[in-house]
């Protein structure tokens, strides 16, 4: 009896040790777990602001004479802009697609071993990765404008934001082609077709969902690309007539109307305009990435 | 007649063999161009201005032939640093919740809407600056509003996706059983995240910020539409500074002679800059095996 209340005795600071352990360890739970909503929370408001408030100031002053065909200073249209825009994605796609494509077939399908070749393409994919668009544009402009003679020009912009996806379309084809299963090159290759045959007829068609996810984020990239493109492909706010003429294109149309500071309307129906683009790309590639992820599930 | 067919097919396959290995160069052919380029403009230029005078000098005058970005490297950095604090925390708790608490819609929502961040154009974060953010610092702060804590502020919201990205992708990589052990021994959930996750992911966690440090100083547009532009010392958050990105943009289109040598060179030495964070983000990411 006694042993047993003297047992109780002992216990019961232990206990109330234990009750307040347990409530200081609900308590700090509870900090957490708000601390990291409040954080989400915070992350998720900054982005409905910017886009809500660049929306309800900016709907407003969106006017038909925003998209006439010919800019001029009254009606600060972005339609030339907006038309060298997809020039400027056409271009540069007809180039870095084929040799970024090439170069993940290559990487997957051509090479086996990591030999010092293949390190090579890989440290430098990663290099154009991190480059920031200031220089690329500086190289563009001694390069393409300078060296080449080609002047601030349609072509020599395409080139250099060509040279800045290339590692975006390289990298992504790479990781679509391999996602592709084996047993399809197997099955092509018993039937006796040889490597090209296997790449172009098998391989291509099934790994296109992530090839079209890597040209979609390519063509977003170049659509929002200004500082490389402000001195190599110049700030003419004119259609061209040739690749060898300047051309601005719509981030750079914000850039210029944004910081004359003249023009504050127009500047922020420009911004809906681009946002708007912005969005719809968004959708595109979530549409495409949920494909892969469904083709992932089938296989 | 199937002699030929065979034949053909080989020659075939060598010539797209051939073709595959040529475009598999490309990369390596604009590394190496564009290293060539920026050496071959940057380094003649920063011979003559001198190494120290240029990197450590404090006075940017073209027109007086004094070429020192000390200021500006200062500058870059202030802001860079500004961008961290404001991104750091605001993302790496974003990242925990879309790794271990957020359901499965709200999570989905969320994950879209850091995409989209990630999308928008750095020329409209500029202008958000230009209109939002600046006037406030202006209204309560004092000032022209054109400072670093502007920069700081839009860098920041910048570098978010980047870090959520990353962070989030080091947080899902560590193995379920970490947390199920925290779990078994009793430990609640969200002590078993910030105890035993977040420690699993730190090497991925650091990788992220590496990577967004990077990114912030080599953001170009959107800094130079609200941090001033002003060659000098700051004293306080609210003065306005250059950037090495900044001054690279500004006077590109006008500079001649060692003026352009200088910028280049200006150039030369953010790419170097980038290329040691680089380095730094490649061993990390292989050390968090993300």
């Amino acid at each position: 009896m006694s042993e047993a209340s003297m047992t109780q005795s002992k216990l019961s600071p232990r206990g109330e040790f234990a009750q307040r352990a347990a409530k200081r360890a609900a308590t700090s739970a509870r900090a957490q777990n708000t601390l990291v909503k409040v954080g989400a929370a915070l992350s998720a408001a900054i982005l409905l602001f910017i886009v809500g408030y660049i929306l309800v100031m900016g709907v407003p002053h969106i006017t038909p004479d925003l998209f006439a065909l010919k800019y001029n200073s009254t009606n600060l249209s972005l339609m030339p802009a907006l038309i060298n825009t997809l020039l400027m994605i056409a271009l540069s796609l007809a180039l870095a697609f084929p040799l970024g494509l090439g170069s993940a077939i290559f990487l997957v399908e051509y090479t086996k071993h990591n030999n010092r070749f293949v390190k090579m393409i890989r440290l430098t994919a990663e290099t154009l990765t991190g480059i920031p668009s200031i220089v690329y544009g500086l190289f563009g402009l001694l390069f393409f404008v300078t060296v080449l003679g080609w002047r601030m020009s349609l072509l020599a912009g395409s080139l250099t934001v060509a040279i800045m996806v290339l590692p975006v379309i390289l990298r992504t084809s790479e990781e679509a082609l391999k996602a592709v299963p084996d047993t399809y090159r197997e099955g092509s290759f018993s039937l006796g077709a040889g490597r090209l045959r296997t790449v172009f007829r098998v391989l291509l068609p099934a790994a296109m969902p992530g090839i079209m996810a890597g040209i979609i984020l390519s063509i977003g990239r170049i659509f929002g690309e200004s500082a490389a493109l402000i001195y190599t492909a110049g700030t003419v706010a004119a259609i061209p007539s040739s690749v060898f003429d300047s051309a601005r294109t719509l981030s750079v149309h914000m850039y210029v109307l944004a910081s004359e500071g003249l023009y504050i309307d127009k500047a922020y129906a420009t911004a809906v305009v681009l946002l708007i683009i912005v969005i719809i790309i968004n959708l595109l590639s979530a549409r495409v990435a949920s494909r892969i992820t469904k083709g992932e599930k089938n296989a | 007649m199937i002699k030929k067919a065979i034949a053909n097919t080989v020659l075939k396959e060598r010539v797209a063999q051939a073709v595959f290995t040529a475009a598999a160069c490309c990369c390596v052919l604009a590394v190496g161009l564009i290293c060539f380029f920026l050496v071959v403009n940057g380094i003649p230029a920063l011979a003559e201005i001198g190494v120290i005078k240029f990197l450590f000098g404090t006075v940017w005058q073209p027109s007086a032939g004094s070429f020192g970005i000390g200021y500006m490297i200062i500058g870059s950095l202030y802001v860079t640093a500004g961008a961290m604090v404001i991104g750091i925390p605001l993302g790496l708790l974003t990242a925990l919740y879309l790794s271990r608490f957020a359901t499965q819609r709200l999570g989905g929502a969320l994950h879209r809407g850091i995409e989209l961040l990630a999308g928008i154009p750095s020329v409209v974060f500029g202008f958000f600056g230009l209109v939002v953010i600046v006037p406030l610092i202006r209204q309560t702060m004092g000032g022209t509003g054109l400072s670093i804590l502007a920069a700081a502020i839009i860098l920041g919201v910048m570098i978010l996706p980047t870090i959520i990205t990353v962070s989030r992708a080091a947080l899902d990589a560590v193995p379920e059983n970490y947390y199920e052990g925290a779990l078994a021994l009793g430990a609640r959930h969200e002590r078993c995240v910030f105890r035993v996750i977040l420690p699993a992911a730190a090497s991925g966690i650091v990788a992220s910020i590496v990577l967004g440090f990077g990114r912030a100083i080599g953001e170009t547009m959107a800094v130079v539409m609200v941090v001033g532009n002003q060659v000098r010392l700051p004293s306080a958050i609210t003065d306005g500074v250059r950037t090495l990105t900044a001054n690279i943009i500004l006077e590109m289109g006008y500079a001649a002679d060692l003026h352009r040598g200088a910028l280049i060179a200006t150039a030369l030495v953010l790419f170097v800059f980038i290329m040691a964070i680089n380095v730094l983000f490649s061993l990390m990411k292989k050390r968090a095996g993300i």
